[in-house]
């Protein structure tokens, strides 16, 4: 500990000046996806750009690149005297639990994380599997092949209870249909590769497939090209994904992590920041579905009632979607 | 060659340094382009990968690993064979040692447990490459595709272990439980520490020293055992060393379960040093720069381990130049980093021919070289 303070001392000297200027002095460490992946690490940039835009406070960023670097970054960012740092996604949660207890006086939260035992560590958790359901309903009953597809990006738990909760969705609505699942690859080159992520689209497009969900980052651009190329129909995820082909994407899976980064660093610089888990489902907004212009057309009133109704009743309870991670299978596929 | 032969100083130490300098150029050109004073990111680099608090520990912990996929390729490569496979050997190097520690590290103690654990990830690596290197031997499969495509598959399977029956429990993360203290390689800091040398925390661990040990090893084996010489004969020549009566069946085998082995102990350090368990792409690419390393290092132990921290120094002094510039991503470091790979790699012998005839008066003189 006193190697750590005697380092961090010797390199805040240099920022020492521009501390005292905020109060609070925000930081992001992005994930290997990159913040410009059009998809999850995209949403918690913009909700880092809604702050800072709203409040002129700039806010220090680092895309990691390697394992190593993560915890590393995360102390850089402690020891140049960031007040609040914000982690994404799951891969960080060692090493911001680690920094957090060598930096007790500083704040922390971190998104896709909800299992962590700290006083200073606020962490997001989202439901996707209730919206997944919901865009499920909505490839369900507008399909017209009985066909539809998933692509995921890397094959890991997080992707897999994706697929499980649209899987879920489709089937609820309509058991006969059958759903085709690919997962893109076993490294990290599976979030960003859209020439592939085109090419799964493709297969399950001429399997017969007319929708296809992807939960795949950088990749999953591919798939939309492709649904849209092959005159089908492509859903995103994290972000709104409709406008980048407009009449080609049925909806979006929202999950608002552009909502976590925004309300973390907004408590924060309001001075109520408070610390403890939050899990963010369709009753808390943290999970959606994206209806806009881009869309309008292609939603018509029986999906839209259809949606909502499910919506209302995964609030009320009367829908309880199965968790992948319960017993790490999907109850259906 | 369509030059003079170099003499060694000139090879091993003017030629890497003129790459090195050229791709420091380039960089600088990029770097200025993008608006940036490119000997203030020079300095950055610099001083973020020895200068700053941590920054060394961290340049010498990634200079570990690329000791080790550096020899792995060199080996190979004394052998005429492209190993392009260390990447996935290190991966099952590294589930070699997490099987060993996940089994032994409730009863076992440190002192047997952390051998136990590195004997295991350099068996695996060396399992993983067996496959290939037979192939190779028995069936001619090129080396070149099978080691690849084993990366592939050495990929699959860890996903398909880590987020199944190696996953911990009550947490969403694809990794294994973290391993008890006893299997924790020592920190330098902490051995440094004991000893009354007090050096900022950082993940450098006791595995450097490992390292160079490895390598002092890998340069007896290669040039001072019988082993070593077949080795070489074979690369140098297969029809003679068959014609002089060497099986190159075996010697290609055990050679690839050599090289095999020291990828797999790079998991000494980048799982039982640092995450202290196993996560998913622990290997991060150090087994493809390995390959670099090995080329730049003319795949001699010392020319690996030089290589090694300027490739170290490079991981480390980049992370910094992100830290340091807003306008400099990680993309802008990954250009310079491949830069160097591309001049001291693909284009090593670029400035040969030049350095050939401008020192050709010098070392005339001294009477023809061999």
């Amino acid at each position: 500990m006193k190697f750590t303070k005697f380092a961090a001392a010797a390199l805040v000297a240099a920022g020492a000046a521009a501390a005292h200027a905020a109060e609070i002095k925000p930081a992001v460490i992005y994930d290997m996806g990159g913040k410009f992946d059009k998809s999850f690490n995209e949403g918690v940039y913009n909700g880092v750009k809604k702050f800072s835009d709203e409040t002129g406070i700039e806010v220090m960023e680092f895309e990691v690149t390697s394992e190593t670097q993560r915890e590393q970054a995360m102390r850089r960012m402690a020891e140049r005297g960031a007040t609040i740092v914000l982690g994404v996604g799951f891969a960080q949660a060692d090493a911001i639990a680690k920094v957090a207890a060598e930096f007790p006086d500083t704040k922390f939260s971190i998104i896709d994380v909800t299992w962590l035992d700290a006083p200073n560590i606020r962490q997001y958790g989202f439901k996707e599997h209730e919206g997944s359901y919901l865009v499920g309903v909505a490839a369900a009953l507008k399909s017209q092949t009985g066909k539809v597809g998933f692509v995921g990006g890397m094959d890991i738990p997080l992707i897999r209870h994706f697929a499980c909760g649209y899987v879920q969705g489709v089937k609820a609505t309509n058991p006969n249909i059958e759903v085709f699942q690919n997962m893109t690859g076993s490294t990290p080159a599976a979030w960003n590769d859209p020439a592939k992520g085109a090419e799964l689209a493709r297969s399950q497009i001429d399997r017969g497939a007319d929708i296809v969900y992807h939960a795949a980052g950088g990749t999953g651009v591919g798939v939309i090209r492709a649904a849209a190329d092959a005159g089908k129909l492509a859903i995103g995820v994290d972000s709104n994904q409709n406008g980048m082909a407009p009449g080609s994407v049925l909806t979006s899976m929202l999950k608002r992590v552009d909502v976590a980064a925004y309300e973390t660093f907004k408590d924060a610089a309001s001075g109520n920041f408070e610390t403890g888990v939050r899990v963010l489902g369709a009753a808390e907004g943290g999970v959606d579905w994206a209806l806009d212009e881009n869309n309008a057309e292609l939603v018509t009133p029986e999906i839209k009632a259809a949606v909502e109704e499910a919506k209302a009743k995964i609030i009320s309870g009367e829908i309880k979607v199965e968790e992948y991670y319960t017993n790490n299978s999907c109850p259906v596929s | 060659m369509n030059h003079a032969p170099l003499p060694a100083w000139a090879d091993i130490g003017l030629l890497p340094l003129l790459n090195i300098l050229a791709a420091l150029v380039v960089s600088g050109l990029i770097i200025a382009a993008i608006g940036e004073d490119p000997f203030r990111a020079m300095a950055v680099l610099f001083q973020g990968a020895f200068l700053t608090s941590n920054g060394l520990g961290y340049t010498l912990y990634y200079t570990t690993n690329f000791i080790f996929t550096g020899l792995a390729v060199a080996v190979a490569f004394h052998a005429a064979m492209f190993n392009i496979g260390g990447e996935g050997q290190a991966y099952l190097g590294g589930l070699g040692a997490g099987v060993a520690v996940l089994m032994a590290d409730s009863f076992l103690p440190g002192l047997l447990l952390i051998p136990f654990a590195v004997i295991f990830s350099a068996l695996f690596g060396a399992a993983w490459a067996f496959i290939p290197g037979w192939l190779q031997a028995k069936r001619g499969s090129h080396i070149v595709i099978t080691t690849i495509m084993f990366n592939f598959i050495a990929a699959s399977l860890m996903v398909s272990l880590l987020a199944g029956p190696l996953m911990r429990e009550g947490q969403g993360a694809p990794e294994t439980r973290p391993f008890a203290e006893a299997a924790q390689m020592p920190y330098m800091h902490e051995m440094l520490g004991a000893l009354g040398i007090v050096v900022p925390r950082s993940p450098l661990n006791l595995s450097l020293l490992i390292a160079l040990a490895v390598a002092a090893l890998v340069w007896f084996i290669i040039w001072r055992t019988r082993f070593g010489y077949a080795l070489r004969a074979m690369g140098a020549s297969p029809g003679a060393a068959e014609y002089a009566g060497m099986n190159t069946v075996r010697i290609t085998v055990l050679a690839l379960l050599f090289s095999g082995g020291l990828a797999g102990l790079m998991a000494s350090n980048a799982v039982l040093g640092e995450p202290h368990k196993l996560v998913l792409n622990f290997t991060g690419g150090y087994g493809f720069t390995g390959i670099a390393v090995a080329l730049m290092g003319r795949n001699h132990p010392v020319g690996i381990i030089l290589a090694a921290l300027l490739f170290g120094a490079l991981t480390q002094g980049g992370t910094e130049l992100d830290f340091e510039f807003q306008t400099i991503t990680r993309e802008t470091v990954q250009v310079v980093q491949g830069l160097i790979i591309l001049f001291s790699g693909a284009l090593a012998y670029l400035f040969a021919p030049m350095v050939a005839r401008l020192i050709a008066p010098f070392t005339a003189k001294k009477g023809a070289p061999a």
